[in-house]
């Protein structure tokens, strides 16, 4: 269990947590478990603090994989 | 060409900083400046910004650069709170320091419509004792969409 996810904004509240941490494997096998509509259009994603795309991403031991909401700053 | 960027946990003086920037550069003819405060006199009890570090100040030390590579300043700064605010609290501060008004307004304008809508912020809303997510607004898009060359 060592690939730390972390969910921002609302998606927190639809996970039911701030993070969560799951076994390094591909990213299908990371969201078993996680909400249908986690990764909707709009949500972003950043491995160990840099932007990434879904389409392939294999989650390694210590990564860090944050989903990231539409923002609402200022 | 001092740029003084920060994340802030806690409650700040905006008087006291821009007071601060302005004798900071003397040289510069204007110091343009925007408070953005949590908006009271409706039903919000409280205001919450999330941020992730590893993106966030990051995230405003790149915009801040993108600032300074268009307009000519002498400084600028800018300040962001994370955390839960009061109604009438300081959310945000941007400070731009200029020679001449026109870069500092323009500077300061653009540093702000790109931290509504391009920085990495997640706001929530107490209302009635329940916690509201705030979608980001058409607006702010359109605001964004101004810089585009």
């Amino acid at each position: 269990m060592a690939v730390r996810l972390v969910f921002l904004g609302r998606l927190a509240d639809l996970v039911g947590a701030r993070t969560r941490e799951v076994a390094p494997g591909p990213l299908s096998a990371a969201l078993a478990g996680l909400p249908d509509d986690l990764l909707g259009p709009r949500v972003k994603l950043a491995l160990n603090g840099a932007l990434v795309q879904a389409e392939g991403l294999v989650l390694a031991e210590g990564d860090e994989l944050a989903f990231l909401p539409p923002v609402s700053g200022g | 060409m001092a740029v003084d960027i920060r994340l802030l946990e806690e409650d700040f003086d905006p008087g006291a900083a821009i007071a601060a920037c302005a004798v900071a550069h003397g040289q510069s003819g204007g110091v343009v400046s925007f408070l953005g405060q949590v908006r009271g006199g409706d039903d919000v009890e409280a205001l919450d910004l999330q941020h992730y570090a590893p993106l966030t100040l990051p995230g405003m030390q790149h915009l801040a650069q993108t600032v300074l590579a268009r307009w000519p300043l002498d400084g600028l700064l800018i300040w962001h709170r994370v955390g839960e605010m009061l109604p009438g609290a300081p959310i945000v501060l941007v400070a731009a320091a200029a020679r001449h008004r026109r870069d500092a307004f323009e500077a300061a304008d653009f540093a702000m419509d790109h931290l509504k809508s391009e920085s990495w912020f997640w706001k929530r809303e107490k209302r009635g004792g329940q916690w509201h997510w705030i979608e980001p607004r058409a607006q702010d898009h359109d605001d964004l969409a101004r810089w585009d060359d």
